[in-house]
């Protein structure tokens, strides 16, 4: 089957006042179409790096990233970003944050999505609230749904749920994974915690440290709704942790 | 007691007591010339009752209208070059820079010179006392867009008028609102000195007039409390503007 995202070979140096600093060394790998990739790795790696230039944000020095075979030059609306802070407009409504990217489509058909995806995920009554109106954990979804609304093909999740409290956090996960049971997408999640990457992607990318390689595949071929104290999934847990360098059996030893 | 009504009294509170003060001031000096409070008041009446203080404020009102208004067409479109293109800033800010300093006063003698003693100087130096604070917040306000809005537009594929219309504007209003409330106080300011020169209307020219044609104090002081109090009105007009859920974002934590 042709892959939906195919990346081949980037690399990616920033230029600073102290020299050169490698961030991607040579990063192959290709996604299909509807399937979740987590991917993992030490804080500072590279991973924002590596997923801005996926979605098309900023060019690698050298290798290639296609989408449906076609070169990604410039971010598209088929590929939405979501970013650890929620960027929606705050001068806009959750109504109009939500048809920001809408164009050329008609009243009825617009405010059908709107319901729709207000009601997916769970801010009905919030249509008029501005963002600073809104908690941390409704801005996310809101931002969710403002991606969903152009009916992207892709999201590229830049650890979103990473400015959240522990318990917001848990909840979003299962929201995700609700949506996207009903509504299929070819999903990017760059994150640092291993329980929200086992619990919800079919692929794990585990990372090196500066420049970004990439050191291991995971496969997680668990059933979902997966259960974070399931055997498989502990057992997976201790050798992502083991990858990334945690030894669980030493912490908290003296 | 209500809140608004807690805030109204603590607001005039000071007021009464700079007036009881004044009053007790002048009495006590037995000053000729000085008036009280009273007779302020008697002359503002005075002036109402006669047309002249409706005749001056429109005037004033008028000049500032149209410095201002022409101020703000030009300096949010160059603001917003400016902000937006590093070679419009590069080219404009230095003169920018080195312009504004340069008190609206000073350029008195070249206001008349250029354009005479008529309505034109007076709206001359208004445009020009208003049009800085309004090209350098518009400015500052596009320059200050927070990338992740400009980031999450190119996502949704913005580009070009759709782009400046639909977040470069409202991202940067706020600023741009802050800039031309502070646009029209120095307007309005400065509208009150270029009355000064040889001019027979407005405030300012009042305010000389009455002075000069016999020690008026009464109405020299009237003009003064009117002044204060359009200002004030003109401010909270701009400040209810701020207010607006459109603006109001910027100032929410």
């Amino acid at each position: 089957m042709r892959p939906k995202i195919d990346v081949r070979g980037i690399s990616k140096t920033f230029h600073t006042r102290r020299g050169p600093i490698r961030v991607l060394d040579d990063i192959s790998l290709s996604v299909g179409d509807g399937e979740f990739i987590a991917i993992i790795g030490p804080s500072g790696c590279g991973k924002s790096t590596l997923l801005g230039v996926l979605a098309g944000f900023e060019p690698p020095d050298a290798g290639e990233v296609r989408v449906d075979d076609v070169p990604v030059r410039e971010p598209r609306r088929t590929g939405i970003y979501i970013f650890q802070q929620p960027s929606l407009f705050p001068w806009l409504d959750l109504e109009g944050n939500l048809v920001f990217g809408l164009h050329g489509i008609r009243a009825e058909a617009r405010r059908a999505l709107v319901a729709h995806y207000i009601s997916l995920v769970g801010l009905e009554g919030f249509e008029h609230a501005f963002p600073h109106q809104l908690s941390g954990g409704m801005q996310q979804r809101a931002e969710l749904a403002r991606a969903l609304m152009v009916r992207p093909e892709i999201l590229y999740m830049d650890e979103p749920f990473g400015s959240l409290d522990a318990l917001t956090r848990l909840r979003m996960r299962t929201e995700l994974l609700r949506i996207l049971s009903r509504e299929r997408h070819t999903v990017l999640l760059v994150t640092h915690d291993v329980e929200e990457a086992l619990q919800l992607a079919d692929r794990v990318l585990v990372l090196s440290p500066r420049p970004a390689r990439i050191q291991t595949v995971i496969d997680v071929a668990l059933a979902r709704p997966r259960s974070l104290s399931s055997p498989d999934l502990l057992a997976l847990k201790a050798s992502l942790l083991k990858e990334l360098g945690v030894d669980e059996s030493s912490e908290g030893a003296p | 007691m209500s809140g608004p009504d807690r805030r109204w009294l603590a607001a005039l509170a000071p007021v009464a007591l700079l007036v009881v003060i004044w009053h007790v001031a002048v009495v006590a000096s037995q000053s000729l010339i000085f008036p009280t409070p009273w007779q302020v008041v008697l002359g503002l009446v005075n002036l109402a009752a006669q047309g002249l203080l409706v005749k001056h404020v429109v005037a004033s009102l008028f000049r500032v209208t149209y410095g201002y208004l022409l101020a703000a067409a030009l300096a949010v479109p160059i603001g917003m070059l400016m902000g937006w293109f590093a070679t419009a800033h590069a080219l404009l800010n230095p003169l920018v820079q080195g312009l504004r300093p340069i008190s609206p006063i000073a350029w008195i003698p070249l206001a008349i010179l250029w354009f005479g003693v008529g309505d034109l100087s007076p709206i001359f130096l208004i445009f020009l006392s208003s049009f800085f604070p309004m090209v350098v917040g518009t400015a500052a306000g596009v320059m200050t867009i927070d990338r992740k809005f400009l980031r999450a537009a190119r996502n949704f594929e913005f580009t070009g008028v759709r782009l400046f219309r639909s977040v470069v504007l409202p991202a940067a209003l706020p600023q741009i609102v802050t800039g031309m409330r502070i646009g029209l106080g120095v307007a309005w300011l400065v509208v009150v000195a270029a009355e000064m020169i040889a001019i027979n209307s407005g405030l300012g020219y009042l305010i000389i007039d009455s002075r000069n044609a016999g020690n008026r104090y009464d109405l020299v002081v009237a003009g003064m409390v009117t002044i204060g109090l359009i200002g004030f009105l003109l401010d909270s007009l701009m400040r209810r503007l701020e207010r607006l859920d459109e603006i109001r974002w910027r100032y929410e934590t």
